[in-house]
């Protein structure tokens, strides 16, 4: 059984969905328009829904505390997460781009734990799916929206939000000691794989949206890594006592 | 979320315009108990005090989701977040039903947000009031929330067809929030000394904007005997207020909580709530712009307007002109 492999998958998107769930759900009551805060709280709300169903399959299936344990009582250097979930919500721009690059990832991992060996996983997965369909849509909309249909200025922070965040979002798929053995198994076909599919998935959409893909052929383009192995920005810290305060007055206590 | 400000400010002689048949016919119509629709004719002072009072509701909507806002990061567990998260989107949706029920009677959205930005529209006065800890986030969604269905059952019973059939809607919704902020209370009067203590000091602070939030007394609001004919007032501050201490203090009191007003106690002949009288000055000043949250609330709100503005001008068509909408 390759439990500290899968344990070690299951945490990071965990981890990933938890933390981006916190941060898009800062947008309530903030957005650019009313519908945008209403959309950015129901995808929050299903993030978050999926990382306590992955910590109910470590805490059900591997021995690992409760979800809220597991969520409100780590620190920094116990999460998996990537960096560019991390950081905060900053403009539109790159909290859109943001969405976008990482719920395609989203799908493309969610698609391929579709067929994992791990059976509680995969029917997650299969769940899961089927809501980031919709965020992925509302994503797309959006970037093609402000990019190729809105206006010089809208395209032009879309452009640049782009290359800001794509050094982050290459961070998703920071190498995993853990690649070949999850691969062998049938759990998970790795994370060069996997960024391989979610390049095919987003060319066609920022063709579309008229966005140069900051990523060139043979340029050697900084990914931020270090989040799968417990090194973080400096921003996660922070939020996880701002998400623990009420938490750690008494975590013993009900809340 | 709203309470009643003082909606009534009627310039005088502004009925006078109205052709004395069409206003016969109008008020016929809502003696009769049907709805007015958006392209009926209605009198102007009918259009412009729903236009105020329903903006007026939408701002508080969306000012109220600030307060409670701040905490979605900082709810103890899943469960908490997930309900605070969701109970917050309720409120921004609230204000978006709101804001177009309000654009069936002619004033644009942007035109709302600009005169709630200017401070020429109010919004309910208890979100000038700061949620200190946790707790307070528990007595809001629960006491707020229950005074504002009361207000707001009230009002939609009124004859403006689209802001009745807003609030049908808004009312079921509002329904959870009160069982949310009721669990939560009871979570944390049943809880530790610490979390009992937090809450009894929450309903402290917050004791004084719930019994403001139906708005000054009958005796002293002004004349609203038309706006209670054309169905646009259905209840009076008062009567709303009784209400909501003939409910409540009840189930406060059987949580082993104490109301910091020592006079606060059922008439039973009368079947009255006698209570100490809230310090009106303090309402008045606060709803003129000097609460502890006024500055801060709008602060906000014209953060948000001000790094949106890019987003929605690139969604505008030249194109486009303002319609309407037939709600
Ligand atoms: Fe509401
Ligand atoms: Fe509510």
């Amino acid at each position: 059984m390759n439990e500290a492999a899968i344990t070690d998958l299951i945490t990071r998107l965990a981890d990933d969905a938890l933390i981006i769930a916190h941060r898009n759900s800062e947008w309530t009551g903030l957005g650019p328009m009313l519908e945008e805060d209403i959309a950015f709280s129901s995808i929050a709300q299903d993030k978050l829904g999926h990382a306590q169903a992955l910590y109910n399959i470590l805490h059900t299936n591997f021995g690992q505390p409760d979800p809220d344990t597991v969520a409100f009582t780590r620190n920094e250097a116990q999460f998996r997460c990537c960096h560019l979930v991390e950081l905060p919500i900053g403009d539109y721009a790159f909290s859109l781009i943001r969405h976008f690059l990482h719920d395609a990832a989203e799908w493309v991992r969610y698609e391929a734990l579709e067929q994992s060996t791990v059976v509680p996983l995969a029917q997650l997965a299969r769940k899961i799916k089927g809501e980031i369909k919709y965020h992925l849509f509302h994503a797309k909309t959006w970037v093609v929206q402000l990019g190729a249909q809105g206006n010089e200025e809208s395209h032009a922070r879309m452009q640049s939000a782009l290359n800001e965040t794509f050094p982050l979002a290459l961070g998703m798929f920071e190498p995993s000691e853990f690649d070949g053995e999850l691969a062998a198994a049938g759990i998970y076909p790795g994370e060069g794989q996997v960024q391989q599919r979610w390049l095919e998935l987003i060319a066609p959409v920022l063709e579309q949206a008229t966005l140069r893909m900051p990523l060139v052929e043979g340029a050697d383009l900084a990914a931020s890594y270090g989040g799968r192995k417990g090194y973080h920005t400096v921003h996660l810290q922070p939020m996880l006592n701002e998400m623990a305060e009420v938490y750690r007055i008494d975590p013993a206590a009900e809340w | 979320m709203y309470g009643n400000l003082s909606i009534v400010d009627t310039p005088a002689g502004q009925q006078a315009a109205d052709d004395p048949e069409l206003l016969a016919a109008f008020e016929a119509r809502i003696d009769r108990g049907e709805k007015i629709e958006p392209h009926d004719w209605m009198p102007a002072e009918y259009r412009r005090q729903l236009i105020r009072m329903i903006e007026q509701h939408a701002h508080s909507e969306i000012i109220g989701a600030l307060p409670e806002g701040t905490w979605i990061t900082r709810a103890p567990g899943f469960k908490r977040k997930m309900a605070l998260m969701a109970k917050v989107q309720d409120e921004v949706g609230h204000a978006q039903l709101l804001y177009s029920a309000a654009e069936t009677l002619g004033k644009p959205r942007e035109a709302m947000i600009d005169d709630l930005l200017s401070g020429k529209s109010k919004y309910s006065n208890v979100f000038n009031y700061p949620a200190l800890t946790w707790a307070d986030t528990a007595v809001i969604a629960w006491l707020i929330d229950a005074g504002a269905i009361i207000n707001q059952h009230t009002n939609a019973k009124g004859s403006y067809g689209p802001y009745c059939r807003a609030l049908a809607r808004i009312c079921i919704e509002e329904s959870f929030h009160l069982k949310y902020g009721y669990d939560n209370v009871v979570t944390l009067a049943t809880g530790t000394p610490t979390q009992r203590a937090m809450l009894q000091e929450a309903l402290n602070r917050w004791w004084g904007p719930i019994m403001h939030f139906h708005g000054p007394p009958d005796k002293v609001s002004q004349h609203t005997e038309k706006l209670v004919r054309w169905k646009v007032k259905m209840a009076t501050n008062d009567a709303m207020r009784q209400e909501f201490l003939d409910t409540y203090v009840p189930k406060i009191w059987e949580l082993g909580l104490t109301v910091p007003d020592p006079n606060l106690r059922k008439n039973e002949e009368t079947g009255e709530w006698e209570f100490s009288d809230p310090d009106w000055d303090e309402f008045k000043r606060v709803i003129n712009g000097d609460g502890p949250c006024n500055a801060e609330r709008l602060a906000v709100r014209r953060m948000a307007e001000e790094q949106g503005r890019w987003v929605r001008q690139a969604l505008r068509k030249p194109n486009h002109a303002y319609v309407a909408p037939l709600s």
